[in-house]
């Protein structure tokens, strides 16, 4: 799973295949990555990759904010919904 | 409205041939379609070319113009709306004028003043003029920068003209595109004045003038936007400055109706185009002619704004409906005209807009533009407000929430979106009294895009682009109040350099039509610049004062609605369908390692996220759009360099 997210981030986010630019705790905020619309777009790829679905009040940076954050959220909803 | 073009000799070995100044004439044939003239000085020091749009004195205006004995001439684009009173003023100091145009206002004006005859003048310009006498020439261009000019040194010869286009034929090689003008592009959407997308080639700054003389070549300013520094606002009560405020724009509303043509107004449904049809119908006899745009995207539409104006005024409106297809179709012709990469689409309906104007007959619009910069209208305005109120206290939890009322899609996810808003929105949180601070946040996404620069492109780059521009500051920027700061900001950055030109003059007078902004008339301007700034914003209602003013005159629901920034699609123009053939043409890795500009790896991840439709990110779609605009501008003017100085004014390619 953090392959997978490290690879859209990397393709989708910072248009590189050069895995060394990414840190798995790099702020995807105050690195530049995303804007404030940019959210918008991992919140559609995680629903759309790992079938969950990010509730208005998980819209949180400490959810979304870093590949690290992101494989925690993820895998936390998916034991819930499992 | 017209275009200028001249060359000067630098030296006693350069002599200018009339060939030469003429060679210029053509690439602004479309500025100038009712005629064109040239004067060469006896010496052969000085060749002026001049392309006419016919406005005011049509039998008699033709041009270059001289006065009463020959020896000043001038070849001038643009109007002086102040010319009926300053023309009694100066017959009274014993001028005779042989002609009843404005042009010829201008050269006993400098008779007359000298070089200050530009205070003088109330208009926009560009003027060259040619004092015989003294062999000196001086270029001049108005106080916002409405309207361009662009010079060059070419050796011993000083080229200049309307348009960078028109320099092309008395270059020798094409142009250079300046790595660190498309830093600049890429931070503040536009070149920092005095330069242009290209090297070695600049523009005349806004407020500015240009004396050649001797060889030489020197620049000076003759007005600039300024602030009070020790709190000395305009004095009077909220009513009293409202109709010093209201009498101020109609006058300057009423000047900018003089004309020999019929003279229409653009209408966007917006606060400021509103009020300014209804200024003119409140102060004029004639009937109002208007034009609008409308998009597919209903997100992007205003129509119903519109026709609640067209209902309330009862004025006569043409609209157009952009479509998406339609931008993809015409940007390459944007990008011609503009002559700069650009990061929105936005200027390609404008260039529609002023094809439907002239198709219905009409040569001049009065526009509504400027009106957010004086007045105070930007969202960005108010968000340098709550960052800076913000910044007093950094701690606090619900200080960054009022960044929620400019961003209503955020309103959904209730109290989470604050933690995002304090994050995205902290950049220089601890310096609030940095020059830059209102703009940081713009600057910092819109820098984002530069990650499509080639290591090539990264490398040549050698000072930043904002540091560069926060180091040449006026000395008072510092003492000014920080929201006049960022109203400073944004009229040397955004306004003068994208909206006026590649937003503004360029995609009117594409189509030879002449746009008119009451909003920027310098006693508008300077007005404006002395109040309060808690007149301008007060809290977070934007042109407070304006809408006072104003509110009389207009629906209410106009006066309270929440300001609609104008906007095109950007990808989805040219990915909701099959792109046109030039796209995937000029993204090509080929096209795109050839060029040298962009990294191709990284621009084929892009298309490949644009193609896909998954591209949401303001910043995608600035860099889509920057990358694009800056391919086809090497296209045009570098690949194509021959072809475009030989097909002139008529670029039927793409």
């Amino acid at each position: 799973m953090k392959n997978t997210i490290r690879d859209y981030i990397l393709g989708n986010l910072l248009f590189t295949e050069d895995p060394s630019v990414l840190q798995d705790d790099d702020s995807f905020l105050t690195q530049g990555i995303i804007d404030s619309t940019g959210v918008l777009e991992i919140i559609l790829f995680i629903e759309e990759t790992f079938g969950i679905k990010v509730n208005d009040d998980e819209m949180l940076p400490t959810n979304l904010d870093s590949v690290n954050n992101l494989v925690d959220f993820v895998r936390s909803k998916q034991a819930v919904a499992a | 409205m017209c275009g200028i073009n001249g060359i000067a000799a630098l030296s006693m070995q350069a002599n200018i041939s009339e060939r030469d100044v003429r060679s210029m004439l053509p690439p602004l044939q479309h500025r100038g379609p009712d005629g064109h003239g040239v004067y060469l000085d006896p010496g052969r020091r000085i060749g002026l070319g001049h392309t006419r749009l016919s406005i005011i004195d049509l039998a008699g205006g033709a041009q270059p113009m001289h006065n009463e004995d020959s020896s000043v001439w001038v070849t001038f684009n643009g109007e002086i709306f102040n010319y009926l009173e300053l023309r009694a003023d100066l017959i009274k100091h014993g001028h005779c004028f042989y002609t009843d145009s404005d042009t010829e206002v201008i050269v006993h004006a400098y008779e007359h003043y000298g070089d200050d005859f530009v205070q003088q003048l109330n208009g926009q310009f560009a003027i060259a003029l040619w004092d015989e006498g003294r062999r000196r020439l001086l270029l001049v261009r108005d106080r916002a920068g409405i309207l361009p000019l662009f010079y060059t040194r070419q050796g011993e010869r000083l080229l200049f003209a309307s348009e960078i286009k028109a320099l092309l034929p008395q270059l020798t090689t094409a142009p250079h595109i300046s790595p660190a003008a498309l830093d600049q592009i890429f931070t503040f959407w536009a070149p920092r004045s005095p330069n242009t997308l290209f090297e070695n080639i600049f523009e005349v700054s806004p407020g500015h003038m240009l004396t050649v003389e001797n060889g030489c070549v020197r620049e000076s300013r003759y007005w600039d936007w300024q602030f009070p520094e020790q709190g000395d606002y305009l004095a009077g009560s909220d009513g009293e400055l409202g109709e010093q405020l209201y009498a101020l724009l109609a006058d300057a509303t009423v000047i900018r109706l003089r004309a020999d043509v019929p003279v229409g107004a653009y209408l966007s449904g917006g606060l400021d185009s509103s009020a300014l049809v209804s200024l003119i119908r409140h102060h004029s006899a004639a009937p109002l002619k208007t034009f609008s745009i409308g998009f597919e995207q209903a997100a992007l539409d205003e129509s119903a704004f519109q026709q609640q104006m067209i209902d309330h005024l009862g004025v006569d409106n043409s609209r157009i409906c952009c479509t998406n297809s339609d931008i993809a179709e015409h940007f390459p012709a944007t990008i011609f005209h503009a002559e700069t990469a650009i990061l929105r689409t936005a200027p390609t309906p404008m260039r529609q807009l002023s094809g439907l104007v002239r198709a219905s007959g009409y040569k001049v619009v009065l526009t509504g533009e400027g009106a957010d910069e004086t007045l105070g209208g930007y969202d960005l305005f108010k968000e340098a407000k709550i960052r800076q109120f913000w910044a007093r206290q950094p701690q606090s939890e619900w200080r960054p929430l009022l960044l929620k009322a400019l961003y209503p899609y955020l309103e959904t996810s209730s109290t989470q979106a604050q933690s995002y808003l304090r994050n995205y929105y902290r950049i220089g949180l601890d310096k609030p009294e940095q020059p830059g601070f209102s703009h940081l946040t713009r600057w910092f996404t819109t820098a984002q895009c530069k990650v499509f620069f080639s290591q090539e492109l990264n490398a040549a780059l050698r000072e930043e682009a904002a540091a560069g521009l926060t180091g040449r500051l006026p000395a008072a920027f510092g003492r000014w109040h920080p929201s006049n700061r960022a109203h400073y900001l944004e009229a040397k950055t955004l306004m003068g350099g994208y909206l006026l030109c590649s937003q503004g003059d360029r995609m009117l007078m594409a189509n030879s039509v002449e746009g008119r902004f009451p909003f920027l008339d310098h006693r508008v301007i300077e007005f404006a610049n002395r109040l309060n700034p808690r007149l301008k914003m007060r809290a977070l209602n934007e042109k407070y004062l304006f809408k006072q003013a104003m509110k009389k005159h207009l629906p209410q629901q106009i006066i309270e609605r929440h300001k609609q920034p104008y906007r095109a699609p950007d990808i989805p123009a040219f990915f909701s369908a099959q792109p046109p053939a030039y796209v995937d043409d000029l993204l090509s890795a080929d096209k795109l390692k050839r060029y040298g500009y962009f990294d191709a790896p990284k621009v084929g991840l892009l298309l490949n996220k644009a193609r896909r439709g998954s591209s949401l990110a303001y910043k995608d779609n600035m860099a889509l759009v920057g990358v694009l605009s800056t391919q086809l501008c090497h296209y045009f003017f570098i690949e194509q360099f021959s072809r475009t100085i030989r097909e002139a004014d008529s670029p039927a390619f793409y």
